[in-house]
């Protein structure tokens, strides 16, 4: 299939998703068209609001029980742990990451997600935690299923949990998604595709034994690395390679 | 590994890529005690103002799903941040403890968000407390828009348009004239309650809004 890929990013190239990538539909309408405008990082992006969410209890990052029926969510129990790091590899603590993700069926609780899987009324997919001074977090859920989506015909979002980062500065701001390895859906999926080729295994958790708990829980490893503070700022050379017109190219991704 | 060996090489994984928001956020990240329209306290000092917009596709369509964080300088122009301030800097004045400065909102049915905040101070360009520029930054707020359908966040500006300072902003310096007024949030209102200022960001089209690339 023929897939349009935009010119337009922010960040890296070869690590940051274009805005336009049609083969993800919701991006066509949604995405700039006019170059973006460079900036050096002042102290306005160099700062930024910290954790900002105070009242962070031990019972949030529990997904199976916190939606506080009393009973269990269904699913595989997993542990999904990793530290925050900075691009030198220095751990990054006192970040907020917020997770929400669908239940074992692949059902999200969301007024706009209506397909037939079942809800499941002791599970509310949402989680948050505090990375520690070793830049650790750590959630215990159950593994979420994939579920389907309108972007195109047969489409289905290979199973995954979205993690929002508050950490140090403005700059570090991520919003982002974990995969689970070997899932057949990764080559079939447009919004893990539109992530350059070489970047994608970022996204993916590995199966840690160690983190594994004995008659209790499967546990998987994510690390996560942020842009610092101290990020150079893009190259305003660099930038004005980087032409208006869209490029297109063969894409074995989404139909 | 041997004792020379180098230790500055880094075993990470390398900048996590960003990903979509997508449209299920609002039981997290919207939940009561995660989103952040109103960012002052009655004790926090500045001039009350309200800031009101809709986030808008490329065919001028309001985005329902859309998710609007914000990140400012207090009323004296202090970010709620060790950064860019020296020892002194720091034990002198404290950033208001009253003002974080961080505002969270979704978009309400009539498919705006709004902010209740202060008008912030001019903040100072540099982070390093050591600069002695002085450079300064016209008063501005940090906005991040994110959405189903952004696969990275969009990162903006807003500008009070009634503010002589835009004049000589050096972030705004680099925008093409004809684009800044994207950048320029009006004031639509002011009763008793403080200014209401307008803010609408599009994404795309005629009138499509300056992003920022850093």
């Amino acid at each position: 299939m023929i897939t349009t890929i935009g010119a337009i990013v922010r960040g890296d190239h070869e690590v940051f998703p274009p805005y336009l990538y049609d083969a993800y539909r919701s991006t066509i309408k949604r995405s700039p068209r006019l170059p973006l405008v460079d900036v050096p990082l002042t102290l306005s992006e160099r700062t930024g609001p910290g954790p900002a969410i105070s009242a962070i209890t031990p019972e949030d990052a529990d997904l199976t029980s916190n939606a506080g029926t009393g009973g269990e969510a269904i699913g595989q129990r997993i542990i999904v742990t990793g530290r925050v790091l900075d691009e030198r590899g220095e751990p990054v603590p006192h970040t907020l990451l917020e997770i929400w993700q669908a239940n074992a069926a692949g059902r999200y609780v969301h007024r706009a997600d209506q397909w037939p899987g079942p809800l499941d009324p002791n599970f509310l997919g949402i989680g948050r935690c505090l990375s520690d001074a070793s830049g650790t977090y750590r959630f215990l859920s159950i593994r979420p299923g994939a579920y389907p989506w309108k972007n195109h015909p047969n489409a289905w979002r290979p199973a995954h949990i979205h993690f929002s980062l508050l950490g140090p500065s403005w700059v570090s701001r991520l919003v982002t998604q974990m995969y689970f390895p070997d899932d057949p859906l990764h080559a079939l999926d447009p919004i893990f595709n539109a992530v350059p080729a070489a970047a994608r295994p970022r996204l993916i958790a590995r199966y840690d034994h160690s983190v594994t708990e004995p008659e209790w829980a499967l546990g998987w490893r994510w690390d996560i690395v942020l842009r610092g503070p101290d990020a150079t700022p893009f190259e305003a050379d660099q930038a004005s390679q980087v032409s208006q017109a869209t490029i297109t190219t063969a894409k074995e991704d989404a139909r | 590994m041997s004792a020379t060996a180098p230790t500055t090489e880094s075993a990470t994984p390398g900048i996590a890529p960003s990903q979509t928001v997508g449209p299920f956020f609002l039981n997290c990240l919207l939940r009561e005690d995660a989103r952040r329209n109103t960012l002052v306290q009655p004790e926090t000092a500045g001039e009350r103002i309200r800031i009101e917009g809709r986030v808008l596709d490329g065919d001028g369509e309001p985005v329902p799903d859309a998710l609007v964080e914000i990140w400012q300088a207090d009323a004296t122009g202090r970010y709620h941040h060790p950064a860019g301030m020296s020892a002194s800097d720091r034990a002198a004045a404290q950033p208001a403890p009253t003002f974080i400065g961080f505002g969270r909102a979704g978009m309400d049915d009539a498919g705006a968000y709004w902010f209740e905040t202060i008008r912030p101070g001019a903040v100072p360009f540099d982070a390093d407390p050591a600069d002695q520029s002085g450079r300064m930054q016209a008063p501005h707020i940090s906005v991040m828009v994110f959405a189903r359908g952004l696969l990275n966040s969009l990162a903006t500006r807003l500008y009070f348009a009634d503010d002589p300072a835009n004049d000589a902003d050096p972030v705004l310096a680099l925008v093409p004239a004809a684009r800044r007024e994207t950048l320029l949030a009006r004031c639509v209102s002011s009763d008793g309650r403080g200014a209401v200022y307008r803010f609408d960001i599009i994404l795309q089209g005629a009138g499509e809004t300056v992003f920022f690339n850093f």
